[in-house]
């Protein structure tokens, strides 16, 4: 039987190993994604998204490593491959496009040569077919005169137009998922929402599947078809964007949720999540969300709950199994 | 271009006040039993009886078209003695450059992509000798060791030489190549250190940028990650030190060329230094200050090659 799922990530573990003790960064994660699908994932800073889009691709930075878990692309299990090999598959089937635009390009070469290198890496392709594609490629992300364009350097560029020239890298052989960790947050607010319809349109029109990285539940919202909010390198909740959004099963999104300003009822104060997200080296014992959770109870502080079904989504929350009983 | 004028005519000022201060060149060039009309006659034929700022002009037109005078020592013209040691010293300090770079910057770079490999460690600790030891020391243990010990290697001298036009060269003859060996090594091992440890650094703090990490995503080879983005913005700083160091190379090259009797024109310092001679020490002292100066045209015309950034400031600039 074939797998329907392009990507299967099964109890994913992250560790760091410190002077101090070994710092878990992402524990026992799983998701999937279909082919073309965008699957958002949001979570506070260090929550371990990022670190989670890292690990699919293959470049926790040392001494990061995956301890547990497998990551399947198409059925292949990709977490274990060779170097050389694992390479062969970014780019080719899985791209990324990272968070400042600014510093993704290399600032001593063209922008063109910097396409035309990558898609000559993965594509057999002649230098001339190359540039066309190039040029193509330029024109696709929304570059004005892309043909004259692709002979500046990446200082030349405005920061939008530098974020454009990385999603035209990041598609230049065609990949069939891209990881995008948080594309927008160094632009400006008008720009992100050039950036991330592009980025959606793009992916439609090529049938590419993205891994959305953000904080922002409003991107998320606009783009994503699922979600998975992530707490303490945990996933808490996952599920269809509009049940997660308008049906949160786990006290943190609910908590999140509460925490956006809304265009349609008009609130006095927005509610917030008191406390923060504890520190890798001190989660607490059984759920990692009871010290600023509302209605943890006795069990929250014993046992750990694992992701269970609630509604359309899965949440982590020992509540829902409580619900459940009654 | 200014600038650089303005550093040579200091240059040539310091060189000028010497003949100022370390006493009257009559003096030294008559004996004590000189009458003192003729004292005053010679006085007037070196026109030392002008006023400061004449003497200065006329030193700075002379010493523009190459004449210092004559040598108190060897009565030769300063600048044909010049010239004709120069070949030897420029030939020394263009090996001894190569020899620092060709090994230096593959040490950094394999330290910089394998920093924890024994190999890089080991490559560090022999830098901290490279570094720390004095040139004579080293001079003197790589004779002792190649020229005495095992005898392979010639421990002073150039070794047969061609001369091609004013151009002497030792590169056209196997003894000549001998020669060059341990006194270019002598000289370029504290630059080949310095290049490798700045390699080095400059590796591990650009394998850490977003574009090395961008690059490998898009999943380019190790060779084309390591070798064509991140060498390359290695090499902005390293050209800059290396200018530099060719700079001093050349004018510190007096002690390598004293310890292996190198016919260089730091070995004809030295000499004059011991004799007074004071015409051949201000010669010596512009030819630096020129070479420094023209090393440090060169280092800006090539960053302007290497780094797009500062090609478009540049063309600013030049709109304004």
């Amino acid at each position: 039987m074939t797998s329907p799922k392009l990507l299967e990530v099964r109890n994913l573990r992250v560790e760091f190993p410190t002077r101090r003790g070994t710092l878990v960064a992402v524990d026992d994660v799983s998701l999937d994604i279909a082919a073309g699908e965008v699957l958002g994932v949001v979570g506070e800073s260090g929550a371990g998204k990022s670190m989670t889009g890292a690990a699919i691709i293959g470049l926790l930075e040392p001494p990061g490593r995956i301890a547990a878990g497998e990551i399947r692309l198409e059925g292949r299990r990709i977490d274990n491959l060779p170097y050389n090999e694992m390479r062969k598959i970014r780019g080719r089937q899985i791209g990324a496009i990272f968070q400042d635009p600014l510093t993704s390009l290399n600032p001593l070469y063209k922008v063109g040569d910097q396409l035309i290198e990558t898609i000559l890496t993965h594509l057999p392709l002649t230098q001339a077919q190359a540039r066309d594609r190039a040029v193509k490629l330029l024109e696709d992300v929304g570059i004005p005169s892309a043909s004259e364009r692709i002979n500046h350097y990446p200082h030349q560029f405005s920061g939008g137009m530098r974020q454009r020239v990385v999603i035209a890298l990041a598609l230049a052989a065609e990949p069939k998922l891209i990881i995008a960790d948080e594309p927008t947050t160094a632009l400006d607010v008008s720009i992100q929402a050039q950036i991330i319809t592009l980025l959606k349109r793009l992916c439609r029109e090529h049938g590419t599947a993205v891994m959305l990285v953000t904080h922002d539940m409003g991107v998320i919202a606009e783009t994503a078809d699922r979600v998975a909010v992530m707490y303490a390198g945990r996933i808490a909740e996952i599920g269809p964007v509009q049940d997660v959004i308008k049906r949160p099963h786990h006290p943190y999104t609910i908590g999140l949720m509460g925490a956006i300003p809304t265009m349609t009822h008009k609130v006095e104060r927005l509610t917030q999540i008191d406390g923060s997200m504890p520190r890798l080296n001190a989660i607490p014992k059984g759920c990692a969300f009871n010290p600023r959770c509302p209605k943890a109870f006795d069990r929250c502080y014993r046992d750990r709950p694992d992701p269970m079904p609630a509604g359309n989504s899965l949440a982590a929350c020992w509540l829902v199994e409580e619900k459940a009983h009654v | 271009m200014v600038q650089a004028v303005l550093v040579m005519l200091a240059v040539a000022f310091i060189a000028f006040t010497m003949f100022n201060f370390v006493g009257d060149p009559v003096a030294i060039m008559a004996g004590q039993d000189l009458p003192a009309e003729q004292r005053v006659e010679l006085r007037k034929t070196l026109g030392l009886d002008d006023p400061t700022p004449v003497r200065f002009a006329r030193f700075v037109a002379n010493a523009a078209q190459g004449q210092f005078g004559l040598s108190y020592r060897t009565t030769e013209p300063v600048g044909r003695m010049i010239l004709d040691r120069l070949p030897a010293t420029l030939e020394l300090s263009l090996i001894a450059v190569l020899v620092a770079l060709v090994i230096g910057i593959p040490m950094g770079v394999f330290s910089g992509l394998y920093p924890h490999h024994w190999i890089s460690r080991a490559m560090m600790t022999v830098s901290l000798i490279g570094i720390s030891l004095p040139t004579f020391l080293i001079g003197i243990l790589l004779i002792l060791i190649f020229a005495v010990m095992l005898g392979w290697l010639p421990s002073f001298g150039r070794g047969d030489t061609v001369k091609i036009g004013f151009w002497t060269t030792g590169f056209l003859t196997v003894s000549g190549w001998k020669a060059i060996i341990l006194p270019s090594i002598t000289l370029g091992l504290f630059q080949m250190t310095l290049i490798m440890r700045l390699v080095r650094s400059e590796m591990l703090e650009v394998l850490r940028t977003d574009y090395i990490k961008f690059a490998r995503a898009r999943g380019l080879t190790n060779r084309a990650v390591h070798f064509g983005h991140a060498l390359k913005n290695t090499l902005v700083p390293v050209i800059t030190i290396t200018g530099l160091q060719l700079g001093s190379i050349i004018a510190f090259a007096i002690i390598t060329e004293t310890v292996f009797s190198w016919p260089g024109v730091g070995l004809l310092f030295l000499q004059s230094v011991q004799a007074v001679d004071i015409p051949v020490m201000a010669a010596y002292l512009v030819l630096i200050g020129l070479l420094f100066v023209l090393i440090n045209l060169i280092v800006d015309v090539l960053y302007f090659v290497v780094d797009p950034r500062l090609r478009s400031q540049g063309a600013k600039a030049g709109a304004k």
